[in-house]
């Protein structure tokens, strides 16, 4: 229930966003607590603004107004993407994003939590467990014989782990995953599902899916977004009860 | 400082090293014995023939410089002409002043042109340059002044592509105004020149112009290496990671705008130095170094060399400049054309440049299929 310091205790919190795009409201009032070590699927149609709503979070768009908020207190409105990811907020993009000029091992070492300064980086060198941190994270996504390929060769579904393995590399304390089983087929999305409940013994993960076997799989708590503002909020089989929900977004 | 001296030299990659070396010794062995033999010989390399590679190796410098920017971070700047005269200006000041008291008008301190202009004594911006290590910390500090202030701007704010290549032109066509302008204290329109000694050497020895060829060619070695440890190191992929996708290198915790401002200022800094040992070489400085189209002409060597690798801007400025003093000897007015013409042909036929044509050949007579990828990260 709602106190006067709402925020407290909890790791991500997002009250009154509103986000426009000319005038169209991509997030509207939205609301959403996630607390410690808490995993949240995250549902809706088309439109309805999840990725905004990730983009909000870090540090990608400014929000008109609302509060965005990190471990109860940081606000993460005053800062920029770098500085998010610093603080320990980590992201996998709806489009896979991963260098593909660089190996799958440079990918992952671009992703290494460390010192990233400028000069920091230019000295560089790895140790010994930061190389085993490499091998540990290429065994778990299943890349480990394709380490010194281009990453711009690896399949679609290649390339989602890639990225899931370069979020763990980071060892993040929030992980944001927008639509990580995306073409992948159905074996795959099973070992991703696998993969996700280990990564989110430890840390607090949202996951946007529209994949329902999937989310019934990782079996979290749902958020169901529509037109920019929560619609519902629930296990699964109570938010799959709902009528508005069938009727914006499951009934389609 | 073990390890990282240990990658700085790389030993481990012996073909490198031996192409290094067998470039070196051409450049610092062969050459000034060639220059060395009596006039009429065959194989006598004339002093202004080691001029003319003197000037080449200062542009391979300047092209070197660009590719750190260009075609590792993706960040294309047509203004680093406006660094390299700035170097070049440096040592002109320091050149001019040493000219003292045996200038035409013979006055013990001010330059020829300033007494020309009546002017009764030397602007505050010219003290310091009678002395060479004052004016080489200029050489260094001035264009790293500029490009970190430009390149603060301009990559706080994000500004990339297009409009960061129109605002160093911009950049370097506004200096070229302010440097015209007599009230300057440059020069104007004739810019420095008439240069009698350099560290007390006298510039019109062949010796002298042998000594110049030479920086030359040691800090186009060095540059090759400093450019080579930073492209090698984590550092340099993540050049090349923000040239390939910036938004997502900042989500990775990185300062997209600290790492892009960190290689345009050494890079402006290398295209400083160069224009400094240009201009004791050519002579003369004057504005029309600061003029747009040389820019963007460094950019073609770049382009025809090959982007994306050390050796290509090497390559492409000594190819092209080659072909340059050729052609303008020939029918000189056809040059623009040629120019023109070589940088369609580049951009549609080879967008690797020289070095991926021959690493084309080369997979092609092995019968493998050419990587898209590997080569364009090898120098
Ligand atoms: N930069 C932008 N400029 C203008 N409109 C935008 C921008 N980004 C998002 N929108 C609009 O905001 C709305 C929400 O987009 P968003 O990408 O957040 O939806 P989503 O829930 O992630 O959808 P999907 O399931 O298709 O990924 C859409 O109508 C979209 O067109
Ligand atoms: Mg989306």
């Amino acid at each position: 229930m709602l106190d006067d310091r709402p925020a407290q205790g909890s790791i991500l919190y997002l009250d009154g966003v509103t986000v426009s795009f000319d005038g169209f409201k991509a997030l509207n009032e939205l609301s959403l607590i996630v607390a410690p070590g808490e995993m949240r699927t995250v549902i809706g149609p088309n439109g309805a603004g999840k990725t905004t709503m990730m983009d909000v979070i870090t540090g990608k768009t400014r929000p008109d107004k609302g509060d965005v908020l990190f471990d109860g207190s940081v606000d993460l409105t005053r800062l920029d993407e770098a500085q998010i990811a610093n603080l320990g907020i980590g992201r996998k993009f709806q489009k896979p994003t991963v260098f593909e000029m660089l190996t799958v091992a440079e990918n992952l070492e671009l992703a290494l939590k460390c010192d990233r300064g400028t000069l920091a980086t230019l000295f560089f060198m790895a140790t010994s467990e930061q190389r085993d941190r490499v091998a540990a994270v290429l065994g778990t996504i299943g890349l480990r014989d394709r380490a010194s390929l281009p990453a711009g060769r690896l399949s679609h579904g290649q390339k989602q782990w890639l990225e899931i393995g370069m979020l763990l590399m980071q060892d993040q304390r929030v992980l944001l995953l927008d639509e990580p089983v995306a073409g992948m087929t159905d074996a795959e999305t099973e070992q991703t599902a696998e993969l996700l409940l280990e990564i989110a013994r430890d840390r607090s993960v949202v996951v946007v899916e529209h994949d329902m076997e999937f989310v019934r799989r990782l079996g979290a708590r749902v958020t169901v977004l529509h037109e920019g503002s929560v619609l519902a909020e629930g296990p699964l089989e109570t938010v799959q009860n709902d009528h508005r929900v069938i009727e914006v977004y499951l009934g389609r | 400082m073990g390890p990282v001296l240990s990658r700085l030299l790389a030993i481990d990659d012996r073909r490198f090293w031996l192409g290094f070396g067998a470039v070196g010794i051409l450049l610092l062995a062969v050459v000034p014995s060639l220059n060395a033999l009596p006039a009429g010989h065959a194989l006598n390399v004339p002093d202004y023939a080691v001029t003319l590679l003197g000037k080449y190796l200062c542009y391979a410098l300047l092209a070197l410089s660009l590719d750190l920017v260009w075609g590792f971070a993706g960040v294309l700047s047509l203004g680093h002409g406006a660094f390299f005269a700035l170097g070049g200006y440096a040592m002109g000041m320091y050149m001019m002043r040493s000219i003292g008291g045996r200038g035409v008008y013979g006055h013990a301190t001010l330059p020829d042109f300033m007494v020309f202009l009546n002017w009764q004594e030397l602007p505050w911006y010219w003290m310091g340059f009678d002395s060479f290590w004052f004016a080489a910390a200029m050489v260094v500090a001035v264009p790293a002044g500029l490009a970190f202030v430009v390149g603060w701007l301009a990559f706080r704010s994000r500004i990339t592509g297009v409009y960061l290549s129109i605002i160093t032109q911009a950049m370097t066509y506004a200096l070229m105004l302010a440097f015209f302008r007599n009230e300057m204290g440059f020069g104007g329109n004739n810019g420095l020149t008439d240069f009698k000694e350099l560290l007390g050497f006298d510039l019109s020895r062949p010796g002298v112009k042998l000594g110049l060829y030479t920086a030359s060619a040691v800090m186009l070695g060095v540059a090759f290496l400093v450019c080579r440890f930073i492209v090698g190191s984590k550092l340099g992929r993540v050049l090349m990671a923000i040239r390939d996708a910036e938004s997502r290198v900042r989500f990775l915790g990185y300062s997209a705008t600290a790492v892009k401002l960190f290689a345009f200022v050494i890079s402006a800094v290398l295209a400083g130095i160069a224009g400094a040992l240009y201009v004791p070489q050519v002579g003369i400085i004057n504005p029309s170094e600061f003029s747009p189209a040389n820019s963007i002409e460094v950019a073609i060597w770049v382009a025809v060399g090959g982007r994306g690798t050390l050796l290509g801007p090497v390559l492409g400025a000594f190819a092209v400049n080659g072909a340059k003093t050729w052609l303008t000897g020939a029918a000189p007015e056809l040059w623009l054309f040629a120019l023109g013409g070589l940088f369609i042909v580049v951009t549609l036929l080879m967008p690797k440049g020289i070095v991926g044509l021959a690493a084309q050949a080369r997979e092609r007579l092995r019968g493998r299929p050419v990587p898209l990828i590997e080569e364009k990260r090898n120098a």
